[in-house]
Parts: structure tokens; C-alpha cells; sequence
């Protein structure tokens, strides 16, 4: 029997992968990827957790991550892309002009 | 079960069916999971975010939302992932990652937060009562499209309208991003040509793979005399490899043109961009 906890349990697994990523990955695109895989995890709890108490609210709190983070991964590539202009680099380590 | 929407499995076997396609997505789906933050090159990554996602929406039907299913594929893995292949394309031609830590020691920090994120979690959901599925309802099958627009356009009228704002923001935002501003007047046909003439080299560029054993994009062309030409070759594809660029053989049978006259020949538009040694070439060829 798959429960909803089954589903839940698996989010939270997929979050701290993403997290991890985050925190490990230098290159930017795969940051962003990371995050994306961590709203992805937050998306099945919400989806879950509508399974759950029988309501659809989850599902619709989950259709508007999935238009935030399409919002968010345009201006985010876009940003990504003018600094590479730039600097002529994806690496996280190289956009430190305004470090200190 | 009438009603159920197709996608939701139904009949004596269901659960079965449910147990054993739920384990295998889910080991499928953190095993590429770590892989994406373990694989070197990011289009790796990207691939493995897709298997990531499409494995989610089959979780979205099992779990009673074939609409967020769809658009999980739809938008999610072939719009969104779509852009950042997109993106990659564009930037990533020195995709794999450096393996020097910047930070010392930042890996193993970063392992011990991820492994203390997961406990936390853990005793958090742990710690939760998540009771079992609440009885099948025509809402998590055939009728799940129209309660969620019966929702999205009364109940959650208000977020959705303030989304169309958020989506416009963010397409202007985008194009103002991309936006790069013209500091010197746009060149006229006359000085292009001028140009061109002045760089030494008046014909197009050779074609790839003309006159080669094989056509393929990455073939250098042959020159009559028997030599290779490297300005046949696209800049892209030789820094795809991961290799700098070749420089280019000063024996080639085509006059390359100078470092300085390359320059000006790539125009104001590159004046930013690193002077490699082929890049002047592809300009060239752009301003056919």
C-alpha cells in the first residue's frame, strides 16, 4: 500500500540532494538545477499532502510553483547569460566583484 | 472505482501495480538525483534532472493529478529543461566543473549540512501524523481539470491574476537582461566591405568537411594543396571538447588574417569577448 508518507519521504530525500548540490556545485546552470530539483521535491509533498486531506488546494499551490519557478528560471538564465557575457565564465567563484 | 481517470490505475491489481512502480521510480529518481550532483558536465545534469522530473509526474498520476502530470512533462521537462539545455548550449561550452575547492574544506561542511537537513527533516515528517489517501473521489480522476479550474477562478482568483503580473515582470526583466546596448554606430555595408577587403581574405570561409573523407561538422576542410584548414571548423565545436582552441597553423594555405585586423573585423558587437584566434573567422562568415 503507497501511502502519502511514502511520497513525503521521498520529497524530503530529493530536498537535501538539491540542497547539497547548491552547496557543493560551482558551476551556476547546475545551482539552478539543483534548486529546480528542490522546488520539484516541494511540489510532490504539496501534491501528497492534497492526496491526503482529499482536497485539491495542494495541487493548485503546486501548478503555482511550477509558474513561479518558470518566472524564475527566465530571469535567473537570463542574469546567468549577461554575466557570462561579462566575464566570460558559468562559475559561481568568478562573479566575486562585490565580495567585501 | 468509475469514474477513475485511465492514468490511475484500477481493478484487482492495482496496488500491486502502484508498490512495485512506486519503488522503482523512486530509487530511479534519487539515484539521478545524486548522479546530478555528482556528474561532471552539465548537460549530464540536465539529463538527469529530465529522468528526475518525468519520474515526479508519473508520482503526480499515481497520486491523483493527471492535470500537474502533464504539465509536469509539458512544462516542466520540456520547456523549462528545454531553456537550460538551451543556455548550456550558449555557455557551457567549458562545462565540466572545476574539481579545486575554493572554500576549504567546503565539501565535507557541505555533506555534514545535507546529512543534518535529512535528520531534521526526517524527524519532522516523522514526528507528523500523515494519515493514509482520503477516499477516491472524481476529483483525482476524471474530474480533476475542472475542480482545479473551478479553484484557480474562484477561490485562488486573486494569486492567479497577480501570476499573469509576475509572468509579464518576468518576460521584460528578461529582455531587458538580455538587452546590450550599441556603443559605437552600426557598421554600413560599405565599411563591412571595406573591411573585409582590407582583412586579407575576401572569400567566405570553407565549408566543413568540403572536400574531406568524411562531411561531418567537426571535419576540418581539405585545401587543395592537401592541408587541413581549422577555420572550416566552427569555434563551438572545437571548444566543445573541453580543449582551449587551437591555434591556428601559420602554414595553412589560406592568409589568416592578423590578430590586430581580426579584431576590427569582428566589429563592436564581440568587443567584449575574448580575442581568440578563430573567433575573428566565424564573424567573418557571420557578415555574409
Amino acid at each position: 500500500m503507497v501511502s502519502p508518507a511514502h511520497f513525503v519521504a521521498l520529497s524530503v530525500i530529493l530536498f537535501v540532494i538539491g540542497a547539497v548540490g547548491v552547496l557543493v556545485r560551482r558551476n551556476a546552470i547546475v545551482v539552478f538545477m539543483c534548486i529546480e530539483l528542490m522546488l520539484n521535491a516541494a511540489n510532490l509533498a504539496f501534491v501528497a499532502f492534497a492526496r491526503m486531506h482529499g482536497a485539491l488546494d495542494g495541487q493548485v499551490i503546486a501548478f503555482f510553483v511550477m509558474v513561479v519557478a518558470a518566472a524564475e528560471v527566465v530571469v535567473g538564465l537570463a542574469i546567468l547569460t549577461a554575466i557570462f557575457r561579462a566575464r566570460r565564465s558559468a562559475s559561481v567563484d568568478d562573479a566575486n566583484l562585490m565580495k567585501y | 472505482m468509475t469514474g477513475t481517470h485511465p492514468l490511475i490505475l484500477a481493478g484487482p491489481a492495482a496496488e500491486t501495480t502502484r508498490l512495485v512502480a512506486y519503488w522503482l521510480l523512486a530509487i530511479l529518481s534519487v539515484a539521478a538525483a545524486v548522479g546530478m550532483v555528482l556528474a561532471r558536465r552539465a548537460v549530464h545534469c540536465a539529463m538527469l534532472l529530465a529522468v528526475v522530473m518525468l519520474s515526479l509526474a508519473v508520482f503526480y498520476a499515481m497520486l491523483g493529478a493527471p492535470f500537474l502530470s502533464f504539465v509536469q512533462i509539458i512544462v516542466y521537462t520540456g520547456a523549462v529543461l528545454m531553456l537550460f539545455l538551451f543556455v548550456l548550449m550558449i555557455v557551457g561550452i567549458s562545462a565540466a566543473d572545476s574539481i579545486i575547492e575554493t572554500i576549504r574544506g567546503q565539501r565535507m561542511w557541505a555533506a555534514l549540512a545535507g546529512i543534518a537537513m535529512l535528520v531534521l527533516l526526517s524527524l519532522v515528517v516523522g514526528h507528523a501524523v500523515i494519515g493514509p489517501a482520503a477516499p477516491n473521489t472524481a476529483q483525482f480522476g476524471n474530474g480533476n481539470v475542472t475542480t482545479l479550474a473551478n479553484l484557480i477562478f474562484t477561490k485562488y482568483l486573486y494569486p492567479f491574476e497577480v501570476t499573469s503580473a509576475l509572468l509579464i515582470i518576468a518576460a521584460v526583466g528578461a529582455m531587458v537582461l538580455a538587452h546590450r546596448e550599441r556603443t559605437t554606430p552600426k557598421p554600413t555595408q560599405r565599411e563591412l566591405a571595406a573591411r573585409r577587403i582590407a582583412s586579407g581574405r575576401p572569400a567566405p570561409l570553407p565549408g566543413p568537411g568540403t572536400y574531406a573523407q568524411h562531411n561531418a561538422a567537426d571535419m576540418p576542410a581539405l585545401l587543395p594543396d592537401g592541408s587541413h584548414s581549422e577555420l572550416s571548423v566552427s569555434t563551438v565545436l572545437s571548444g566543445r571538447a573541453g580543449e582551449t582552441p587551437r591555434e591556428l597553423p601559420g602554414a595553412t594555405a589560406i592568409p589568416v588574417a592578423p590578430p590586430e585586423t581580426a579584431g576590427s573585423l569582428a566589429g563592436p558587437a564581440s568587443a567584449d569577448s575574448v580575442a581568440r584566434p578563430a573567433s575573428a573567422g566565424g564573424q567573418g562568415a557571420g557578415e555574409q
